[in-house]
Order: structure tokens, then sequence, then C-alpha cells
């Protein structure tokens, strides 16, 4: 019975504790509430590590991307005089999908982060390009900025394993 | 990183979980318990779960959106105290990322084909297509220079990294040549990375190069050519008993790579260094062998220096205090000082120091602790994009020769439109600055001669404000060696007049505005890749600054910020001060190649490197101007422009690799 308890308890505290690694973390980022709940939503998030953590990020960043294509996809035939802004907003996300997530994962994965970090960093970028080609009147802002946002935390949270 | 203060007991606790900072122990709840009958003990334990679940609770989700989409403020201007700037150590470059840099342009311009296709340079080092990194075993060996790289052979961003190999006769025409080493074991499963190469006495050589194992763990391996009668080196072959070395205790399975070419010790024992970092300090470690097989780990560290964080890419060598040529890495004696070089991960800087090296027991000291390697105010190769570098003694002509790694500073997406990301920069000399004693001198290599063209002399004053266009046909690949001097009337009355302000001790080319901004004796130079109405320009340029005690302090410097229409480019504003001795004349010598300019000051004292991406100032239209923005100064230019030839790097063949073999 004690056992028990005690297991239990050593369960609590190890979910504190992890809240409290994700926590620390996220303080060092420029997003403290957007980082915490990026990180708590997500089941890997209890027992990550820096790394472990990054990686998750990353994810979002490629979960986003792959959201905003669908939603380019859709505005292609809502929107059809939005085309080459749609396109070039396609080949921008399309390069966070195809080259940064990739190159982010491996890098971070295997104690290269720079490299992760070009990668995140990138994302930011290309989701701010996408924004600009519309000229202000963009159909993806809440994306785009997102996206920015999101690479922003990546960010900070790579730095760490530098 | 769970810290273990966060454990007990949360009962005990009155304050929000979220702010209270881990320090919580109180020892009374645990001997409550034990005095307590069972039944009480189960309830007590029962309360503290549910309490401890209701806390949790709390601490999970608090800040979490209440829809699944995030829900973003609008807070364009939140930047990140990385752990870099805390640290105080500087922030790197590539922070200009975080915005899109689009003062002058509203609309993102898209890149296009023909506009991406010239940017690919004509005369340095780069593989025909995709992503390349740090420079690897650079050696000569039979008539060949060999150069090996950080190649991805599937995509324009890093990954799935091999060596690739090209050989040259001069350092300047190349041929590709096979992929020389591949992820093929597992310890190196995960990436075939840095390596140098080392020269024994019987004239063979071995490579020792860091593996990334199959579980990620950083190793060391030897390997050598598989015939040393292939004047190519075309084949390779890794040892058996690899890896020969692996991350000692204290330091961890990521943060063990890149080693050195080995030097000779007074006890004819091989040494080699090791970068690596413990907590924030940078070090290099040292080993000593026989066989490159087994080795001795020293105690001591070559060097290290807190808050610089990981050194990768060490190099260690030593230089002539006296005579203008190369030393072999093994040379040591009075004559000699010896440079530590390391590439900071933090800031993507190479720093190195000159200082004087221990062979009893493998240490090593700066001569000046003020600017050791990797403080910010410490010495850089160069002061633009420029990393990972390495050198080598070219033992056929004994001049020790430099290569860097020059990333991209564009989108991962034109990369990857455009099919290639990065270069090498052009091999340069390296040289102790026999007249300073303290830096060193780089030049390219004699051999990038052989690509000059036609060229045009031009002698001219040039006036304050005044910008003249140079008639030189072609501006995109160039050699220019330029003098510059102030006329002594300008500066007599400058330095007199008291209202002019002293700012030799704030200024810095990066914070200057760049340019266009006009000083009293500055900035003049050369706008290279610039279109006839000048929307877009590089300039390159010197900036004298007025000193406390009325003496001059020169500053060169590289404005890339008006060099593109394009914003999804970085573009910094490089540079630093040089010093310019009593009776010299400020010189100045500038490489363009398409997307690549270098520029070197005072015979390369200092030296900087830049990537510019022009929209419009692109194959006829690129213009090439020499400028002065003093406000009040003439500068007498006395400069020569070659135009240069492509360097027609050879793609590979098999056919070429035929003819050259039986050459």
């Amino acid at each position: 019975m004690k056992m028990v308890v005690v297991m239990m308890i050593m369960m609590v505290m190890a979910m504190v504790s992890e809240a409290n690694m994700i926590e620390q973390t996220c303080k060092e980022t420029p997003d403290f509430n957007l980082c915490v709940s990026l990180l708590d939503s997500d089941p890997r998030g209890s027992s990550a590590d820096t790394s472990g953590l990054a990686l998750i990020l990353v994810d979002k960043i490629k979960g986003l991307a792959t959201k905003t294509l669908k939603e380019i996809n859709t505005l292609y035939k809502k929107r059809p005089e939005l085309k080459q802004a749609l396109d070039e907003c396609s080949r921008r996300y399309n390069t966070i999908l195809k080259a940064d997530v990739p190159e982010a994962i491996e890098a971070i994965s295997k104690g290269v982060p720079k490299f992760g970090e070009d990668g995140v960093i990138d994302a930011g970028v290309e989701a701010a390009v996408c924004e600009g080609d519309f000229k202000g009147k963009s159909p993806l802002t809440s994306l785009t900025k997102s996206m920015q946002k999101v690479s922003n935390v990546a960010r900070a949270i790579v730095r760490m394993l530098l | 990183m769970a810290s273990s203060d966060a454990l007990l007991p949360i009962s005990a606790r009155e304050e929000d979980p979220l702010v209270s900072d881990g320090s919580r122990s109180d020892p009374n709840a645990e001997t409550h318990r034990r005095k307590r009958p069972v039944k009480g003990l189960l309830a007590v334990s029962f309360g503290l779960l549910f309490i401890a679940f209701y806390v949790v609770l709390i601490a999970t989700h608090h800040g979490s959106s209440r829809s699944n989409d995030v829900k973003i403020e609008s807070d364009e201007t939140a930047t990140t105290t990385s752990r870099a700037r805390l640290a105080g150590v500087s922030e790197k470059s590539n922070d200009q990322l975080w915005k899109l840099s689009g003062e002058r342009n509203t609309v993102s311009f898209a890149w296009n084909n023909s506009v991406l296709s010239w940017q690919r340079t004509a005369f340095h080092f780069q593989p025909e297509q995709n992503w390349m990194n740090d420079p690897n075993g650079p050696l000569f060996y039979k008539g060949w220079y060999h150069f090996f790289y950080q190649y991805n052979p599937n995509a324009a961003v890093w990954g799935d990294i091999v060596w690739g190999h090209a050989v040259s006769k001069d350092l300047i025409h190349w041929v590709h040549l096979p992929i020389a080493m591949v992820a093929d074991q597992w310890y190196d499963a995960n990436g075939v990375w840095t390596g140098s190469a080392t020269f024994l006495d019987d004239g063979s050589l071995v490579m020792l190069y860091t593996g990334s194992t199959d579980k990620s763990v950083q190793v060391q391996n030897l390997a050598y050519p598989e015939d040393l009668n292939d004047p190519l080196l075309l084949k390779w072959v890794k040892y058996s008993g690899n890896p020969v070395l692996v991350p000692p205790p204290g330091i961890l399975p990521k943060d063990f790579r890149d080693p050195t070419t080995a030097w000779k010790t007074s006890d004819g024992k091989w040494r080699i260094t090791i970068g690596s970092k413990i907590n924030k300090t940078g070090i290099s470690l040292v080993y000593d062998t026989i066989d490159f097989k087994t080795y001795e780990k020293h105690d001591t560290l070559l060097h290290k220096v807190p808050n610089t964080g990981m050194w990768e890419c060490v190099d260690f060598y030593p230089v002539s205090k006296t005579a203008v040529n190369g030393l072999d890495t093994s040379v040591n004696g009075p004559n000699v000082k010896h440079i530590v070089k390391a590439s900071m991960d933090d800031t993507r800087f190479d720093h190195y120091a000159v200082g004087t090296y221990f062979d009893s027991n493998g240490t090593w000291i700066p001569d000046d602790p003020t600017i050791d390697v990797g403080m910010s105010a410490s010495l850089r190769y160069d002061y633009g994009k420029f990393y990972a570098s390495k050198t080598f003694y070219d033992q056929n002509k004994g001049r020790r020769i430099l290569w860097s790694w020059i990333g991209e500073s564009d989108s991962e997406a034109a990369d990857v439109q455009k099919g290639w990301s990065s270069l090498q920069g052009i091999p340069r000399t390296v040289v102790l600055d026999t007249k300073t004693g303290k830096n060193l001198i780089q030049w390219p290599v004699e051999e990038i001669k052989s690509l000059r063209l036609s060229s045009k002399q031009f002698d001219m004053e040039v006036g304050p404000g005044s910008v003249v266009p140079v008639d030189v046909d072609s501006a995109a690949q160039l050699d220019i060696e330029a003098e510059f001097e102030i006329k002594k009337e300008s500066l007599d009355k400058i330095l007199g007049d008291s209202s002019v302000v002293a700012e030799a001790e704030e200024f810095s080319c990066q914070k200057s505005g760049g340019a266009s901004v006009r000083g009293a004796l500055g900035p003049f130079g050369f706008s290279v890749l610039a279109d006839k109405s000048l929307s877009e320009q590089t300039p390159v340029y010197f900036y004298l600054a007025k000193g406390k005690d009325s003496k001059l302090k020169t500053f060169f410097c590289t404005d890339t910020s008006r060099s593109t229409f394009a914003n999804d480019v970085v573009k910094p504003i490089y540079g630093s001060a040089v010093p310019v001795l009593k009776g010299e004349k400020l010189t100045m010598r500038i490489l363009v190649d398409h997307s690549i300019v270098e520029g070197f000051a005072q015979g390369g004292r200092t030296c900087i490197t830049s990537r510019v991406y022009p929209t419009k100032a692109i194959y006829g239209a690129a213009k090439l101007f020499v400028f002065n923005n003093a406000i009040d100064a003439t500068v007498t230019a006395s400069f020569k422009v070659w135009q240069m030839n492509s360097a027609f790097i050879h793609p590979y063949s098999e056919e070429a690799v035929r003819a050259l073999s039986s050459t």
C-alpha cells in the first residue's frame, strides 16, 4: 500500500518537475505563453530534454506549414485573383516542409544545433515573405504570423543547445 | 534538466507554483507522516495526492489557449536575449533574419531563374549543385592540390553529410572527383564530418575525421588512401579499428569534433587537438599518439577561454616571426609564434590569437589575454561571412594556405530554387604581420592572377560627396587593386579643427549606418555590383575617424544594406578597424565574383567577405563606381581594375578523371 502511494507521489512529482522544465525553458523564449501551450499540448513534452523540446517545436512548425499549404490550396479556388502570390507562398511553405524541417530535425538530433537554428529561423523568414507578397491584403495573416511566432520560440530553444 | 528542488511537498506551498522558483523543501510533513497510524497515513497521502494533482493541473494548463488554434498577440518587436548575449559574447549576425529586411520595399522579390543563375560564381570553389559547408583535409600530394568538403548529395540545405572531393594544379582551376567518403559504417552512419590530414615521416598520409555514430555520438576516426600511387587519391579506406577516439569523461557526446592536423613533439610523438566545451567554456583537448590508432589524452588542455561556448574547427599552427614563408605544422623554435584558432558555435565567427606554445606540456598562452580566442574583441580572419576555416601547409610552395566556408545570406527557398548553397573563399596565404607582430596577414593566392584578363588603370581626384562611374565594361568578375590618399590639406584642416568631434572610440562599421552616412574623413572607396542609378550597390570602403589625441583610426567596411531589393536576404554592414602604420598609404583589394565580394585592406590586415544578391545590378547592368562621401575632404584614388576570367571548374566525369590519371 505504502509502495503504491509512494509511486503515485513520485509520478506526481515527475509531472510537476517536467512542468517546471517546460516553464524554465519557456521563460527564456520571447513568448512564454505560446511556448508553454505548444509544449504542454504535446504528449512528448512531459519527458523531453531541451533537445526533445526543440524537436517538438520543429514538429509544430511542420504541422503549421502543412496546414498553411492546405489553406493555400483552397484559396486558389476561392480567390483566383491571388494566384501569383499564392504560388510564391506555396514555394515558400514547401521550402519549410521539405528543407527547413528535415534540416532542423537532423541537426538537433545529431548535436549540431546551429544548422537547426538556420532551419527554424528560415521558417519564419519564408512565412514573412509569403505574407508580404499580398501587399497588405493577405488572407493568410493569422497563419503566417503564427509561423513567425513559433519560429521565434523554436529558435530561442535551439540556441540553448549551442 | 529537471530540478530536484521541484519535488517536495506541494501541500506546503501557499504561493502560485508558476511563480515560485523551486525552493520547496518542507521536512515537517515527512516527520508528521511517520508518527501517524496507518489509516491516518492513508488519508494524508490521498490528501497530498489530491492537492498534488490539482496543482499539476494548474501548472500544466496555465497559459494554454482555450482553442486549438494558437492565439498570437501582436508583438513584432520581441527579441530573444540569447545565451550568447547573456554570456557577453556578441550576438550572431544571423539575428538580422528575425525581421525581413524591407525598409526600401514593401513587396517581396520573387526570385526567377535568370536572377538566380547569375549568382553562381565564376572562379570560386563550389560543387556543381547542392549544399557544402566546412573545408576538410586540404593537402598537396604528388602534384595535385586536394580539397575535400562537407557535402550534402541530396539537398541544398545541410544534411546527409559526406566528403566531397576535388583536385587542382593551382588552387584555382578545379576538377570535381567522386565522393571520397560516405556514411557507411556504424561509427559515421549519421555523418562523415570534418577532419584534417597529416603527412607521416615516410611521405604517406592519414586522415582523422569526426564521425557521428549510429547513436549520434561524436567520435574520431582514422582513414587513409587506398592506393598511395594514385595521385588523385580517389579511394579511401577506413581503419578497421575505428573509432580511435571517443568522448572522454567529462565531455558530452555531442561536444567532440573536428580533429586537427597532427604535429611532431620534441620526443617524436604526434600530437593533435580537438575542440570542445565544458559548460560555457570553450576548450581544446590534447592527445598524443605514435600510430594514430591509440592515443594518450593530456590532463591539461591546449587552452580554454570562459564564456566562449563550443569551439568548432580548432586550428593550431606555427608562423614565422621573421620570414614570409609558411611553416610546416611541426616546426617550432625561437623564431616562431603559434596561432590558436577556433570557430565559435555561438556567434558563427572565426577567431584567432597569436601566442606561445609549450611543447613540454602541450599548452599555449596568448600574447594578449585581453583579446584571447573567442572574446568579442579578439581578432578574426575575416569580419564578414566566413566560418569553419582551416589551414594547411603547402609543401609545394612553402606556404600556409587558408580555406573557409562562405555560406549563403539568402533564404533557403532561394537556395532550393537555385539548387545550391555555399562557396569556399578564394584560398589565402597566411603569415604573421612582421611589422605589427600582433596579427596575421592574408592574401589571395598568387595563382589567382592567372585569371586576370584585360585591365585599366585609373588615377583621379574624388571630391567630397561625389560618385564616379568607372568605365570597365563588365563588372561582375573583377580584381581591383587600389591606393587612396586623403589630400594633406584636408587632413590637416580636419585634425586641427576642434569642432570636428573625435569619434574613433565609438565608431564601428556595424553601427555607423553604412556608407551613406557622411563623416569628416570618409567613407570613401568603391561601390561594386551597382546599377547605373545606384538603386542597388555594395560599397566597400575606408572610414577614417578622428581620435581623442588627434590621431586617426582607420576602419574598413562593407555595406550590404542596399545591395539588393530582395527582402528575404540578410544585409549586414561588416567591418573592423585596420592598423595603418606610419608612412603607409591606404590600400584596398577587392575580388568581385557575382554573389561574393572579398575585400582586403592594408595588404590583408583586415579582410571582409560578403554575399550579395542584386536583382537589378546583374549581367550587363552591373557597374562599378568609386565614391567619396566625406563632407569636406578630397581623396586621390589610384587603382587598376582587371576583368577576371572564369576558372571553368570541371564537373565530374569519368573521362576527365581517366585523362587526369594518365598525366
